[in-house]
């Protein structure tokens, strides 16, 4: 695996430390808004003065608990989640004022009405699919209830202008984490997917946005002039892979970092936690919440039907990332993802021309050993 | 010189040796797999084959592919399957491998990979499933397909190897005919095998290795849930090893060239 910076932080330690940043805000009466998945505005969070932070959860802790109430059947994601928040043991959602969800797959949305019983939490109604012109109508109708609501909870009055400035300020967000993610364009690979997708997660334990861009602009320019004096017109035999699917947060070690200390680079992420949200920025001449409800529909997520979009876009990142092969993580009963990886296959293989390697799996290493098998046969297919 | 091959499953370990010391054998892979690591080697050594730089190659394969410390390299069982069963089935065919915990369905093109799928973490479909059934019958693995030959398959509907094991226990509470129970777990083995194999698209030649392959009964039903023949390896067992093998024959020469 290509080598990380001395102080390079993993996901649980950026997500340790945040904890107390996080109090520190708080104690100064910051406004903390709990949200669940990405199709929530985040610009609506921002301009109404309040820090957004997601609430999805990765380790296997919280699920035992979660079981007492969820099926065992059931997304890791989703259960350890709420796990976290029965138990009281996440101090993002301890210190959430509310909790903001969206209707995107069955599962989130029958365990928002038992998150509810734990801490308030206001549902978006996210329409299934794009398809017609009410789609976008009554999402556009989501997005005046959701500031209403923000308005309504913190008694306050959110102007078109605050939403305006949260807009722009996102969208400077979404354009340095996008330039950061271009970096596995380059040829041979200038750093790990397990970097690119950890800071990525981690940017979001960094609460000012400006810092955050920051912090991610001066390591994209690090990586950059470091690759140019060291590895530019050297050629390496590594394979470059995709990562496509699920959130992968929760089995980065299993799979990307153990791919990545076999030999092959993972280059670019078509996931929520990477590119997925970053390839379309909210259009800052329109009126404010018809941009954003374009913007948000847009997501390229399997609990849309149809979801073209998807395949369309993970063409452009095969060609432009020169992928050689493709490798998608379903959560365990992920039934939307699941059911379109038949679709993803089919394009990549038969489309593309690449290699295509499915994983099912969830948060426990019980399975570890056999995907070194899948993704050590997988690589030897790549030759 | 020597090129060896060593497959170390999770049930059985298989040997076989290409060259000056040409040989195979298969022996219990116990608790550790270090130590039938060790085991192997003294064997090999006894028999003449020098394990010592340059007067040997081996390739290791199979989930205890990693304790076997003389190993010059280590490909996995998906790999070396193909490798082992192409080379008769002029390069191209779909390889069905029934280990004892995994099962796995291998597309090979023009002798390389093309595609493979392997079974979730369950050990309905393996070896595993028809080791457990067997002894919960009192029979031994061969007696069992020719029992299940005579039998009238019962249904066992359970897609979980622990509640398959209870409906066998039913039917024998129930006093049903051993022959048709055995001939059930037989079916329900190879009813969970096509399921893998109808989430990929065959190939028109279909071979069957690993360690079910010496019985032509379980390949016939095989075959008859897949819907296609599928023809079971010669010395199907070894074909992991056959392939480790034939990749430390080639790595060999590529080094010396």
């Amino acid at each position: 695996m290509i080598s990380l910076p001395n102080n390079f932080e993993t996901y649980p330690e950026a997500r340790k430390a945040g904890f107390l940043r996080m109090k520190a805000l708080k104690d100064q009466g910051q406004r903390v808004v709990g949200v669940f998945c990405s199709f929530v505005p985040t610009e609506l969070i921002y301009a109404a003065g309040a820090i957004p932070i997601g609430l999805c959860a990765f380790t296997e802790e919280p699920i035992p608990a979660a079981e007492a109430h969820l099926p065992r059947n059931l997304c890791p994601l989703i259960k350890a989640s709420y796990g976290f928040a029965l138990t009281d043991t996440c101090p993002y959602f301890y210190f959430s004022d509310f909790i903001i969800g969206e209707t995107t797959c069955d599962g989130k949305r029958k365990m928002f009405e038992l998150l509810d019983e734990i801490k308030h939490t206001y549902v978006m109604q996210l329409p299934p699919s794009r398809i017609g012109s009410h789609a976008l109508e009554s999402w556009k109708g989501e997005m005046v209830r959701l500031k209403e609501e923000l308005e309504r909870f913190y008694n306050i009055t959110i102007t078109d202008e605050d939403i305006r400035k949260a807009i722009r300020a996102k969208n400077r967000e979404r354009d340095v984490m996008l330039r950061f993610m271009e970096l596995g364009k380059l040829n041979p690979a200038a750093l790990s997917g397990y970097e690119i997708g950890t800071r990525l997660d981690s940017a979001a334990f960094s609460f000012d946005l400006e810092a955050r861009c920051q912090e991610v602009e001066a390591r994209t320019a690090e990586v950059l002039k470091d690759w140019e004096q060291t590895k530019k017109g050297t050629t390496s035999r590594r394979p470059r892979l995709l990562v496509t699917g699920c959130p992968n947060t929760g089995v980065r070690d299993k799979i990307i970092k153990a791919v990545e200390e076999m030999g092959a680079d993972v280059v670019c992420f078509d996931a929520c936690n990477g590119l997925r949200d970053k390839l379309r920025k909210v259009d800052e001449n329109k009126p404010v919440l018809d941009a954003l409800a374009e913007k948000y529909l847009d997501i390229t997520c399997s609990v849309m039907s149809p979801n073209p979009q998807r395949l369309t876009d993970m063409g452009d990142m095969i060609d432009q990332y020169a992928v050689d092969g493709v490798i998608e993580i379903i959560l365990q009963a992920c039934h939307t993802y699941n059911i379109e990886a038949y679709e993803v296959k089919r394009y990549v293989t038969e489309q593309k021309g690449k290699a295509y390697l499915g994983i099912e799996t969830d948060y426990s290493q019980a399975d570890k050993g056999q995907i070194a098998t899948r993704l050590g046969a997988f690589l030897e297919m790549l030759g | 010189m020597d090129y060896i091959g060593i497959d170390i499953g999770s049930t059985a370990a298989k040997v076989l040796v290409r060259g000056t010391h040409a040989q195979q054998f298969v022996l219990p892979t116990g608790w550790s797999s270090r130590e039938t690591a060790r085991q192997i080697a003294q064997r090999l050594q006894n028999s003449g084959v020098r394990l010592e730089n340059g007067q040997s190659c081996t390739v290791a394969t199979g989930y205890g592919r990693e304790n076997v410390d003389f190993a010059d390299k280590k490909v996995t069982e998906i790999t070396c399957h193909a490798q082992g069963s192409a080379r008769d089935c002029g390069g191209t065919c779909t390889v069905i491998d029934i280990g004892g915990q995994d099962t796995k369905v291998i597309r090979v093109e023009q002798g390389t990979v093309s595609d493979f799928l392997m079974n979730d973490k369950c050990a309905a479909g393996t070896g595993k499933f028809v080791e457990i059934m067997a002894n919960r019958l009192c029979v031994e693995l061969e007696e069992l397909f020719s029992l299940a030959e005579q039998g009238k398959p019962l249904p066992i509907s359970a897609l979980c190897t622990v509640f398959a094991e209870s409906e066998v226990i039913s039917y024998i509470g129930e006093g049903k005919p051993r022959a048709d129970i055995a001939a059930g777990v037989v079916d329900s083995v190879a009813a969970k095998v096509a399921t893998l194999c109808s989430r990929q698209a065959l190939l028109p030649q279909i071979v069957l290795t690993g360690g079910l392959c010496h019985s032509d009964y379980f390949a016939a039903r095989l075959a008859h849930k897949v819907g296609r023949p599928v023809q079971p390896l010669e010395n199907g067992q070894f074909a992991g090893a056959y392939g480790a093998a034939l990749l430390a024959e080639k790595m060999a020469a590529s080094n010396k060239s």
